[in-house]
């Protein structure tokens, strides 16, 4: 049951949204994000919802798969578009009881749904296309000038990957450790809410103990193999720009710019 | 003897509907009468564990039934519940479940939760952790500093405090040297006279199979290739390194003596068999 969490949604392809280098894409969403809050109007927004939905196309990955990413926000969005229809105010259309609705409201409320979709749907796409290693690794690349002033990315990201590494490891030992404990009689799912969390120590116990373990093993494998940070460690996958992350480049800039310029025109 | 568990066509699909979708457990059928010891062996990934884990309610079926009593363990929360406690389930490394602050503590979790008074908790615990070899002494210490052959017995202990009706151990002996690994087959041994308590075990030994249980399941790829005495399955020999098992040492140097030409019945598992069948054959060939 617990395994049914997935984390790092990665879901393996060829395509060129696939084999474009990890930092390309995390820069393209950034801009793409950025955008998407900056521009007004319809036109503009079409343009963006049109491009997300070119990528999601190109990347091969079903359009459904990218819908049920949108599943779990579907509350905020609705939430986000009541709340704004009510509270803008503005010229008004009609009113039900007290309850005064705004054509700005109206606005308002769409442009942030809108906003919020097309922001979870990108994020999808990154997520999809690229492993949460390859993420790591770009984010590592990206922030490598702030080692200038002695901040260590190459341990943040370390451990970040290490983490993604040992959280299905994880999850797998408390469905372990779980039913262990069940055939034991505990029982997890009746009873209060105080009894309901003690009933969770025989787990989180052995967990613990079980994480120490690996962890003073991992240490102990990773110092036999004379590791020593990132000074002048080479990598197995090193990242390379090629000539598809110019092209996939200039594309989201050029569609990101003309959104841009388009919201400032009209 | 009368029959205790009965399993009914009992299926168990992991993930199904996604591209991992994977048969584990495949229509199996068996009964298990009450003072039984089974052994329960099949090569890696052939379902012996997810198998076993069916028999307390941990997994439910994806088909067919569990029937303890003649009464299924999925027809009412109170039935699981109960199934749970009639049947005492091992884990395979059960030491990683250890918690309490001492070994009293740890060994009293299952009893506690069974809802049985002070002092038959009391008798079961030391008692229990008796017949594991553990002393007295050992009780108040924490089962963190103890030794991992240690921490084995104190698992065991836990459940056999439980006193289940059938006791169900995945891979009892699995990481323990050989005295390690003979203790614990002592214990086994020792609850099951002392309390007649019926046991299904899982081993990827051969030897361990043929010297602890009076009936052997084989399981291959979730279907249950062969079920019977040890002197049954090991008449199979062949049938049974074909299916990537091992069979019992002897077996196999009887097996090549039959190759050799001499006229031998390789059924054999235990040393003391082998040594009885070549006596036979040296004075059965003697008077020519
Ligand atoms: N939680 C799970 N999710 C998905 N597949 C699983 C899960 N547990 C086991 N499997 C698969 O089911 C099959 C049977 O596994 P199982 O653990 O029952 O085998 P086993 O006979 O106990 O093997 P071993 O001797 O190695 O312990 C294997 O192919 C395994 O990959
Ligand atoms: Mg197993």
């Amino acid at each position: 049951m617990l395994k049914d969490i997935t984390l790092g949604q990665y879901y393996p392809g060829t395509s060129p949204v696939h084999r474009m280098d990890p930092r390309t894409k995390l820069l393209s969403l950034i801009l793409y994000i950025v955008t998407i809050f900056v521009v007004k109007g319809a036109i503009p927004y079409a343009v963006c919802v049109l491009a997300v939905m070119a990528a999601v196309w190109v990347s091969t990955i079903p359009a459904k798969m990218v819908l049920k990413s949108l599943k779990p926000i579907v509350i905020i969005v609705i939430f986000t578009g009541i709340l704004n229809m009510l509270y803008t105010p503005g010229r008004e259309i009609f009113r039900v009881w007290i309850l005064k609705i705004t054509a700005e409201g109206v606005t308002t409320a769409l442009t942030m749904a809108l906003r919020i979709v097309l922001l979870v749907s990108s994020t999808a796409l990154l997520t999809y296309t690229t492993s949460p290693m390859a993420l790591t690794d770009a984010l590592e690349s990206l922030l490598s000038p702030l080692k200038k002033i002695k901040l260590p990315v190459h341990e943040f990201a370390m451990m970040m990957s290490i983490a993604l590494r040992f959280i299905p490891t994880l999850i797998e030992e408390t469905d372990k450790i779980m039913s262990a404990q069940k055939a034991r009689g505990a029982d997890f799912e009746t009873g209060s809410i105080l009894n309901r969390a003690k009933a969770l120590v025989p787990v989180l116990v052995p967990l613990f103990v079980s994480a120490f373990r690996r962890a003073e093993e991992l240490a102990t494998a990773m110092e036999c193999r004379l590791y020593h940070g990132g000074e002048g460690r080479t990598r197995l996958h090193s990242l390379t720009y090629t000539r598809l992350d110019l092209i996939a480049g200039i594309i989201v800039a050029a569609v990101c710019g003309g959104a841009i310029a388009l919201s400032i025109v009209l | 003897m009368t029959e205790l568990l009965q399993i009914e066509q009992l299926t168990h699909v992991y993930s199904p509907g996604t591209p991992f979708e994977k048969m584990a457990v495949d229509h199996v059928d068996l009964t298990v009468r009450s003072g039984e010891f089974i052994g329960l062996i099949g090569h890696t990934g052939s379902g012996k564990s997810t198998f076993i884990q069916h028999l307390n309610g941990l997994l439910k079926p994806t088909e067919g039934r569990v029937l303890i009593h003649g009464e299924d363990i999925h027809q009412s929360k109170e039935m699981t519940r109960a199934a749970r406690f009639a049947v005492g389930l091992v884990f395979q490394y059960p030491e990683y479940q250890l918690f309490e602050e001492t070994v009293y503590k740890d060994v009293s979790f299952g009893p506690k939760n069974m809802g049985l008074d002070k002092d038959e908790i009391d008798r079961r615990v030391r008692e229990s952790c008796r017949i594991v070899g553990l002393d007295d002494g050992i009780l108040k210490k924490s089962p963190f500093e103890l030794s991992g052959g240690q921490k084995r017995r104190v698992a065991l202990a836990g459940v056999f405090a439980m006193e289940p009706e059938v006791m169900v151990l995945d891979e009892p002996m699995a990481g323990l040297d050989p005295a390690g690994c003979a203790d614990v087959f002592s214990y086994i041994n020792a609850y099951h006279e002392k309390h007649g308590t019926t046991i299904l075990f899982v081993t990827h030994s051969m030897e361990y199979a043929a010297q602890m249980a009076r009936r052997i399941v084989v399981m291959d790829h979730g279907k249950i290739l062969m079920d019977g005495t040890p002197r049954e399955v090991f008449a199979r020999a062949e049938e049974l390194i074909a299916a990537g098992l091992d069979v019992p040492q002897i077996t196999r140097v009887f097996l090549r003596l039959k190759a050799a030409g001499i006229d031998i019945d390789p059924a054999v598992y235990t040393v003391e068999q082998a040594a009885a069948a070549l006596r036979a054959l040296k004075e059965g060939v003697r008077p020519c």
